[in-house]
């Protein structure tokens, strides 16, 4: 046995609350960071250079991206992913400043998650608006 | 005997990949800034706008340096997610290495688009 480590007790269970709702927001803010950052790689970013890749290939293809993105339903994809970019963009932005021990503390650091829920949910509005 | 003696801790790779997943974001996040800034002041119209925005070689570059970024930010952000909720280690394994495989793809595809025909 090396030094510093606790056994653990005899029957171990480890239990977890699945359920959101019970989360505080730094929880929520956290675990939305993980789900946006894995959406982001799998299928946004292929999307994305895919669209990068017809629209500057040729007029054609710019055409048909510009068709597509009028839309409605389109249009609701395009400002989910704006959603799923906004929080995780906030979020991360928030991580580094904790990681310089600002705004560490308890209470400033919800109040801090709480303000990256606010401006994800604003950024996607004013793009909601920007495309509509 | 006693003179060394420490708990293995891992493989010290760690505190680099820390490091450098806040590097990367960094990176994105101004590239990001100052393209939609760029966007919001003046939207490319049709496609020969949109062609001549991507031809300057400023612009080239930096996009290649963002996906740069983006592959290494993602490779540590997936690679997290896996280690902690993937706990067969052939099941892990086998997924980084499609997450790894797949992330090259992205950044050769972008240098294609960026410098190909």
């Amino acid at each position: 046995m090396s030094a510093g480590t606790t056994p653990r007790p005899k029957h171990y269970r480890p239990w977890y609350d699945l359920n959101l709702a019970h989360l505080p927001a730094p929880g929520l803010l956290s675990i939305f960071h993980r789900v946006s950052g894995a959406f982001l790689f799998f299928p946004v970013l292929p999307l994305l250079l895919w669209c990068l890749q017809s629209s500057l290939a040729s007029e054609d293809g710019f055409a048909r991206w510009h068709e597509l993105a009028s839309r409605p339903f389109v249009k609701l994809a395009l400002i989910a992913v704006a959603w799923l970019f906004a929080h995780h963009f906030f979020a991360g932005l928030r991580y580094l400043a904790l990681d310089l021990h600002w705004g560490i503390a308890k209470a400033p650091a919800r109040t801090s998650a709480l303000a990256v829920f606010v401006l994800g949910a604003l950024a996607a509005l004013a793009f909601a608006w920007r495309i509509w | 005997m006693k003179a060394y003696r420490k708990n293995p801790v891992g493989a010290h790779y760690g505190l680099a990949d820390w490091l450098l997943q806040r590097l990367t974001a960094v990176v994105m996040a101004v590239y990001t800034v100052v393209m939609v800034a760029c966007l919001l002041m003046h939207a490319p119209q049709g496609h020969a706008e949109w062609k001549a925005l991507f031809s300057g070689a400023f612009l080239r570059l930096a996009t290649m340096v963002f996906f740069a970024a983006l592959a290494y930010h993602a490779w540590i952000g997936m690679r997290d997610i896996l280690m902690d909720y993937v706990h067969a280690t052939s099941l892990r394994l086998t997924s980084e290495v499609v997450v790894g495989l797949v992330l090259i793809t992205y950044v050769v595809w972008a240098a294609a688009i960026l410098w190909g025909p």
